[in-house]
């Protein structure tokens, strides 16, 4: 009796391992299935049907597009609308620029000295975030408007001439794109920062070398990964930015996204579009080859 | 101490060997500096608060940049243009959709990616690479490239296709999130329970889901901030149902109804609501 049972769950062990088995085998394939098709379908495919886009030929007035091989048509949206690609590209490096300035000592300090209050310090850092992204560019129209408090406050002052204003120039669209995208800045530099081995400082100071030195030499070079990583996540969506201009700036800085909206939305020119966005995610893609291609295509993923 | 520093000045400099670790630098100007920065962060959104109680002396109800004085008449009437009523509730909708499916989605593919190596699941490189497009490509791409597709297709767009770009979105940060707290994750816990007798699905629900549901609700926190935030691709696809930030931007062009800043207020307290807990909860865990 005894035997018959122990035979009888050895082979039932021994069939469920074989399930187990198969179950193994699919387990990963069946898990990623869901997201998979849905990433497939609704990225990947519509990436591959902007570029057939891009090459065929639309009416204006139906929107109805055929395809007709003209390949001519990038090179002459791209050279119809180079102002506005070389618009967005100087915002967009300036704007990040800017925001590596301003966050690399918050978050140096944040790292090295934030102590207790951390958690803290990186929600204050991430506070625009929770208002929404048009709201914030909005409330920026109103501080830098001719009647609002910055330039009214001035103006009472005799700081500035009564002539001077902001809203419309470059100076205001790079400004509200750096205030809009200093989170995706700061909070790279503070992982590359934080990640830093205290030990290794310790060594530099332990071989003479003064703060400077240690600052250069260690901390610096350290934190490049880090850097390149917040230079891609800011100044990708900054170039594709078209919010900040329309609403802070004027009609002589338009940018490469606004231009894209109408071709799709105004014109329903969908070949002309489609060929500016291929230009588009041909810039970016530039960027991320040439980070996945230097620290890996997962590196990215840590600093987000 | 004092006698060190002193006799590290005294020394030459080439002799000094441990550096003041705080100096004037670290004690004063980066504090400073840093209250500074969170100050400008702040600033827009002390702004909104306070026009959220602006008074308006003209006859349209419409935002002013001009102080007109207090008042609590825009909380009381928050809900008196239908429009951007209705806008918001329907982001809300969409970001509880979009957020659920995503964070199922984005979970399971994370625990694909954690358990299997490239050995054991073919084409996990293309995965991850597809992932990290997806968060690197250009939002204005996305957006743009959706509209193609649904317009090649003779797809109606609406809160269906909202739903479908709001997820596709989302998935690839879901899964980042919830996969950087999966890492650290102890198998011999499930193992536990397999020798315990438990199937998969039941060592799946009553082991391994509790544990790794901080990341989960980490994850389903982003994707819903992602969500109700969007603008861009719900810009190009939205068609008919118009979510709550593209009613705004279509407000841009006429003026802003106060309630906006109600809204926004609203909002941003829940939001902030939220992270403070977050972090008192994590303190709590991890004295």
């Amino acid at each position: 009796m005894d035997q018959v049972v122990s035979t009888d769950r050895s082979r039932s062990v021994e069939e469920e391992h074989r399930r187990a088995g198969w179950g193994k085998k699919l387990a990963p394939y069946i898990l990623s299935l869901p997201a998979g098709v849905w990433l497939i379908l609704l990225f990947v495919v519509p990436l591959g049907v902007m570029m057939i886009q891009s090459l065929e030929t639309c009416s204006p007035a139906t929107g109805l597009c055929v395809m007709t091989w003209h390949w001519g048509e990038l090179p002459s949206q791209v050279s119809l609308y180079r102002q506005q690609f070389f618009t967005s590209l100087a915002f967009g490096a300036a704007a990040t620029l800017i925001d590596l300035i301003i966050s690399f000592p918050i978050a140096y300090w944040i790292a090295f000295h934030g102590g207790r209050r951390k958690n803290f310090f990186l929600i204050m850092l991430l506070v625009p975030f929770f208002v929404s992204f048009i709201i914030r560019t909005i409330v920026w129209e109103f501080i830098l408007s001719n009647n609002g408090i910055v330039l009214t406050f001035l103006r009472n002052q005799h700081l500035i001439p009564s002539g001077f204003h902001v809203l419309g120039t470059s100076y205001a669209v790079v400004a509200g794109l750096a205030y809009n995208y200093l989170p995706f800045t700061a909070l790279p530099l503070y992982v590359a920062i934080e990640r830093i081995d205290r030990r290794v400082l310790d060594a530099a100071y332990d071989l003479y070398a003064n703060r400077r030195a240690a600052f250069l030499r260690v901390i610096l070079p350290l934190t490049i990964p880090g850097i390149f990583a917040a230079f891609l996540l800011t100044f990708i969506p900054a170039f594709g930015d078209y919010l900040n201009q329309e609403i802070l700036g004027g009609t002589s800085n338009t940018m490469i996204g606004t231009v894209i909206q109408d071709s799709f939305l105004v014109n329903l020119d969908y070949a002309g579009g489609a060929s500016l966005s291929v230009v588009l995610l041909a810039v970016s893609l530039v960027g991320i080859w040439l980070y996945a291609r230097l620290l890996g295509s997962r590196a990215i993923e840590e600093y987000l | 101490m004092t006698d060190q520093a002193t006799a590290d000045k005294s020394a030459t400099k080439s002799t000094r060997r441990v550096p003041r670790r705080r100096s004037r630098l670290g004690r004063w100007v980066l504090p400073t500096y840093s209250w500074l920065v969170i100050a400008y962060l702040v600033f827009p959104i002390v702004i909104m608060i306070v026009y959220s109680f602006n008074k308006v002396t003209t006859g349209l109800q419409l935002v002013s940049f001009t102080w007109n004085g207090f008042t609590s008449l825009w909380y009381r009437q928050w809900s008196n243009v239908p429009g951007l009523t209705s806008a918001f509730w329907l982001s809300i909708r969409l970001a509880l959709v979009a957020t659920f499916i995503a964070t199922v989605l984005g979970t399971l593919l994370a625990v694909a990616l954690v358990r299997y190596r490239s050995n054991k699941f073919r084409g996990k490189v293309i995965v991850e690479q597809v992932l990290f497009l997806n968060i690197a490509a250009p939002e204005i791409v996305l957006g743009a490239s959706l509209l193609g597709l649904f317009v090649t297709f003779n797809v109606a767009r609406g809160f269906v296709t909202l739903v479908l770009a709001h997820v596709m979105f989302s998935i690839a940060y879901v899964t980042v999130t919830v996969r950087a707290r999966l890492s650290g994750f102890d198998r011999s816990l499930e193992e536990a329970a397999y020798d315990l007798g438990a199937n998969p699905l039941t060592t799946f629900r009553l082991v391994t889901l509790p544990l790794i549901m901080p990341g989960v609700l980490a994850g389903a926190l982003m994707a819903f901030a992602l969500s109700i935030d969007d603008f861009v691709t719900s810009n190009f696809i939205s068609g008919s149902s118009v979510p709550f930030p593209v009613w705004v931007y279509g407000a841009t062009r006429v003026g802003i109804p106060p309630q906006v800043f109600v809204f926004g207020t609203a909002i941003f307290a829940v939001g902030i609501g939220f992270a403070l807990l977050s972090i008192v909860l994590s303190r709590r865990q991890s004295p």
